[in-house]
């Protein structure tokens, strides 16, 4: 039931983040904007208690979702073919660019004192 | 014989066939990428990809024909983007004291993962819009078509290659951050995870989120900072360019 109740929760924020997406023109895309919205609501007890077990699972199979389009590629198998290696190249490189700087960037910034990332469960009981 | 043909194509035409196959390759992957230890290179989106691909090419099956039903998979990226609030809320303290450094990185990685795609695939003498469509690669893949298509470039495309950037960084992100020198403490997986959401979008979060479980937590808080700030950014510079 609480499962349920944590499913319903999503799919409601998410249909209130397209409808305010659209309504207000905003450039974020719905769930993004559901998100936010999560962020806020889960200072609630009810709404923490049944989002927690369904995000849980959710996020924690996260790799599955990217499945159904990741199979899309072999539609465009022609295009990687022609440019292919060219393709490779700036994925490669590009993607090892921003992994690097992002982290490197972070780290720099990160007082040297270290940081305490104990997730805090909220007052509930 | 000819039954089984007309069985094959009863099964292959209804949703059944898609989802069912989706989520049976994906367990194996799955179970591969824990027997191997969470080696890198079992990546369990990466394995699934290439063994349904295949299947479908060796029987004939349409891509939409297969999406038919394993979109109810992908439906559950909505979802779970909206779920990502979970681990972000968790850590709210970190989150208000670190806020600003957060922002900075998100930007300095982003800027420095769209502008050397761009750069460099205009050098290689890559078509306009296979460049316009690398722009905005490093954005979870749903973004990352709807930015395409605002700059002029291909949202399929994108598509294609935000998912091949997020199998590269979850491949590779760990020896590069190991060559990097960036540590297994508390800050080092924060680096790794926020870096990992920032240049490899959900398919970066999911491996971080396997391997520790804060550095998914920062690869999430990443990934959606790099959706606000790639949706509002890619398409203004590019107007100013």
């Amino acid at each position: 039931m609480n499962t349920l109740r944590g499913i319903t929760w999503l799919l409601v924020l998410q249909a209130t983040g397209e409808v305010l997406a659209r309504a207000l023109a905003l450039p974020l895309p719905g769930p993004v904007v559901g998100l936010v919205l999560l962020l806020f609501a889960l200072n609630w007890a009810p709404v923490r208690d049944s989002v927690a077990a369904v995000a849980d699972f959710l996020l924690s199979h996260l790799s599955l979702l990217f499945v159904p389009v990741g199979v899309g590629v072999m539609v465009h198998l022609d295009l990687l073919g022609r440019h292919g290696l060219r393709l490779g190249v700036v994925i490669v490189v590009s993607t090892a660019v921003g992994l690097a700087v992002t982290a490197l960037v972070l780290r720099a910034l990160l007082p040297a004192s270290g940081v305490a990332t104990t997730p805090q469960r909220g007052d509930a009981p | 014989m000819s039954e089984f043909v007309q069985l094959w194509v009863y099964l292959s035409s209804t949703p059944l066939f898609g989802l069912t196959a989706t989520l049976v390759v994906y367990l194996l992957a799955q179970a591969l990428y824990v027997r191997t230890g969470q080696a890198a290179w079992a990546n369990p989106v990466l394995w699934s990809v290439v063994v349904l691909a295949a299947g479908l090419t060796a029987t004939g099956t349409a891509y939409p024909t297969y999406f038919s039903g394993a979109q109810f998979i992908h439906f559950l990226l909505g979802p779970a983007v909206v779920a990502l609030a979970w681990p972000l809320w968790q850590r709210r303290a970190v989150l208000r004291a670190h806020g600003a450094r957060f922002v900075v990185a998100a930007l300095a990685g982003g800027a420095a993962a769209a502008a050397s795609a761009v750069a460099l695939a205009w050098a290689l003498g890559l078509p306009a819009d296979v460049t316009l469509s690398l722009a905005p690669k490093s954005v979870t893949a749903p973004v990352a078509m709807g930015v395409a298509d605002k700059i002029g470039g291909v949202p399929a495309l994108a598509a294609v290659f935000a998912v091949l950037t997020g199998m590269v960084g979850a491949l590779g992100g760990k020896y590069l951050f190991d060559a990097l020198g960036i540590g297994t403490d508390a800050a080092g997986w924060m680096a790794r995870g926020f870096a990992l959401g920032t240049a490899a979008h959900g398919i970066g979060a999911a491996r971080a989120l396997q391997v520790n479980a804060d550095a998914g937590a920062w690869a999430a808080l990443a990934l959606g900072l790099q959706v606000l700030l790639a949706a509002v950014l890619i398409p203004l510079v590019a107007r100013l360019l």
